[in-house]
């Protein structure tokens, strides 16, 4: 099985550089401004979007995703408003990778088969389901394993070797590196100490190693993208959103180029990057 | 659903954590590590007759245990139908079931080395529980309560502050108790080091649903053996409130196998259950949260819906796991009662037996109301008198002076 992750990852390494991961939640501010930013973050440089799927408990977000989320679910964004939003990018974009991030009980309540049926379709190419750990694997690791979807597992700095062969047994597509214990948008790691861990996952896996949390700004975004195979940057343009929204919290007419002016520049400042020799 | 009866009630959750379909460990990658870690530090605990001594004797002589089973005659006489029996948790040292799982899971945080203590409140009576033994052992405490829980259980509030905890009103989502588990979540999340989650309830990722039960069957083993000594044989009917369920589970659970006891838990209609209320069971379906799936209160697109109950103490759209379990399989009949049903429970149990209760067993009282007179008078019927009603005085003194004028 080949995702478009998988291609995508490919040509990074052979032009020998990181990847710009880049995280919106979808429907915020409205579901049309949200495909229009998605659109607007793989114009702009951004080599894999995550979409967030929202919900009303998020329990490992910090305050700004939060409140993306409720944004998303004042206007009546659903899960399968999610797809709709994925299959409306997918008409003019079938290359950029697309992973859908959240929690588990939208997609429970959906119906497991029903929902990685829907997304596959709709051209979703991996997921990242925040709670759930290796195991809980039966739940929807190996199902959407199986519908040739990749599951893209987060690591964590409490992640020791010993339990790092389980985290990665069942991940395709890249590691997500939770660069710090805490929640997104918190303190930004420090880039030494994760080159370590970036070089302690690797001994366990050939994937792709991909960091986030914490990481806003175009400088921070280049010296995570010397030590691992990916930047991501989720909270900072979620924040860039807010503010350009109206006191009502509308999209304005900034909103979308607020977005991706951000996004150029952090692409920017990872394109810039000195990988690191393997 | 049809499910094949298990040949004992009392021997979940497996090693995964489940409870049928229910229970499991869904957390986020970061606290995986320190679940594992705690599951493997109460085993180990559980194995140790020194933790159990230890805990014996601060459970006599400083939470003031056993609890009475009091013989409610006046409020039997006035229902007219079963033997009606309280058991009085709301005797304990602050005064609710609360301190029976708390210190358990304190002297666990001690063996684990853990010297910062955080827990959810939604009621104020777990985290008072919690306050009382972070000073008692010298331990730092902050609470997570919901913006509006701390405006309506004031009394508890100043009560945490006086023990020494840093109490932090949660302004996020709907500001009442899941919120306070979320952002007490959060914390654990980012704190991983040095901090232990003291969970209130018998929800939460495995093990915290089995450790919250073991750590109350205290209430039900107390009532067995007390229950003999009065009337010479089991009980032939509980009754107890339910949020997340620990009060009930603690008098439950070790009942389950005496099939001749017939079980009723009472969870909060609010306005009612068409309208707003906390009843999960009634009103819910089975979904994945708070590191658990149970039943839940939601949309159809898995959103998780504001519960509302007059007791900050059942406002939560969930319950504990072990609970959706006993339901399914039909051991445990789930009930509920309205916030005026309660509300007319605390006066009668207030003026009838001198015992002010707290809303949260109030609605366990209201269902007693409409059980006992249809039993004969030689039916013995436990009530979980699980926390006391003084927090509950402003609130409930503003609403009965509102109604009167």
């Amino acid at each position: 099985m080949t995702t478009r992750i998988d291609t995508r990852f490919a040509e990074l390494k052979k032009q020998g550089r990181a990847a710009f991961v880049t995280y919106v939640m979808a429907g915020d501010p409205d579901p049309a401004t949200s495909l229009e930013i998605v659109k607007a973050l793989s114009k702009s440089g951004s080599d894999v979007i995550e979409l967030g799927i929202p919900f009303t408990d998020p329990m490992a977000d910090g305050p700004s995703i939060q409140a993306a989320g409720l944004r998303a679910l004042k206007v009546g964004m659903t899960l399968k408003k999610t797809l709709d939003l994925v299959r409306g990018f997918r008409k003019d974009d079938n290359v950029t990778p697309l992973v859908l991030m959240g929690y588990y009980n939208p997609i429970y309540i959906y119906g497991v088969d029903k929902f990685l049926a829907d997304a596959k379709t709709a051209g979703v190419d991996g997921l990242i389901i925040v709670d759930l750990p290796p195991e809980e694997d039966d739940e929807l690791c190996i199902p959407a394993l199986k519908a040739g979807l990749n599951f893209i597992r987060l690591a964590t700095p409490t992640t020791d070797d010993k339990r790092l062969p389980a985290v990665l047994a069942n991940t395709s597509g890249f590691v997500y590196y939770v660069s710090i214990a805490g929640i997104t948008g918190a303190a930004a790691a420090d880039a030494n100490a994760v080159g370590e861990a970036v070089a302690r996952i690797k001994r366990h896996t050939k994937l792709p190693i991909c960091v986030g949390f914490g990481i806003r700004t175009p400088e921070a975004a280049r010296a995570i993208a010397e030590k691992a195979d990916g930047s991501v940057v989720g909270t900072a343009l979620v924040d860039a959103l807010k503010n350009s929204l109206d006191s009502e919290g509308r999209a304005t007419a900034k909103t979308v180029n607020a977005v991706a002016e951000l996004t150029a520049a952090l692409a920017q400042g990872v394109k810039g990057a000195q990988q690191a020799a393997e | 659903m049809n499910i094949a009866k298990p040949n004992s009630y009392r021997s979940g959750p497996d090693e995964r954590g489940h409870f049928g379909i229910f229970g499991g460990r869904f957390v986020a990658e970061t606290l995986m590590p320190l679940i594992l870690d705690l599951e493997k530090a109460y085993t180990e605990a559980k194995a140790d007759p020194a933790f159990q001594a230890e805990m014996n004797g601060y459970l006599k002589n400083y939470v003031g245990r056993p609890s009475p089973l009091y013989f409610a005659e006046r409020l039997t006489e006035h229902l007219g139908g079963a033997k009606i029996y309280l058991k009085r948790e709301e005797l304990n040292h602050t005064g609710s079931h609360k301190v029976n799982n708390v210190l358990g899971q304190i002297m666990l945080a001690r063996r684990m080395g853990k010297k910062r203590i955080i827990a959810e409140t939604g009621a104020g009576q777990h985290g008072v529980a919690t306050a009382t033994l972070c000073a008692r052992f010298g331990l730092d405490c902050v609470v997570y309560m919901g913006a509006v829980d701390v405006e309506r259980q004031q009394p508890n509030v100043i009560r945490m502050e006086m023990l020494g905890a840093k109490v932090v009103p949660v302004q996020s989502g709907t500001r009442t108790l899941k919120d306070a588990m979320n952002e007490a979540l959060r914390d654990w999340v980012t704190n991983v080091h040095d901090t232990f989650y003291c969970i209130g309830t018998v929800a939460g990722p495995h093990p915290y649903p089995m450790l919250v039960r073991d750590f109350q069957s205290i209430i039900g083993n107390e009532t067995k053996v007390q229950m003999q000594e009065v009337e010479g044989r089991l009980p032939d009917s509980l009754v107890a409130c339910i949020g997340g369920g620990s009060n009930a589970m603690g008098l439950f659970h070790p009942f389950l196998d005496d099939s001749t006891v017939e079980i009723f838990g009472v969870e909060a209609a609010g306005h009612g259950l068409t309208q707003l209320h906390a009843a999960s069971i009634a009103g819910g379906r089975p979904g994945v949260l708070h590191g658990n799936r149970t039943y839940l209160l939601m949309d159809a697109d898995g959103q998780i819906q504001d519960a509302h109950s007059i007791s900050a103490g059942l406002d939560y759209p969930g319950i504990g796991p072990e609970h959706s379990w006993l339901h399914e399989i039909g051991r445990v009949n789930y009930l509920s009662a309205t916030d005026d049903e309660a509300l007319a429970a605390f006066q009668l149990l207030s003026k009838l037996e001198g015992i002010i209760p707290a809303l949260e067993p109030a609605h366990a009282i209201a269902k007693v109301m409409e059980l006992a007179p249809k039993r004969p008078r030689d039916h013995l019927m436990v009530v979980n008198l699980s926390g006391r009603g003084d927090k509950d005085v402003p609130q409930v003194g503003d609403i009965l002076r509102g109604k009167s004028k």
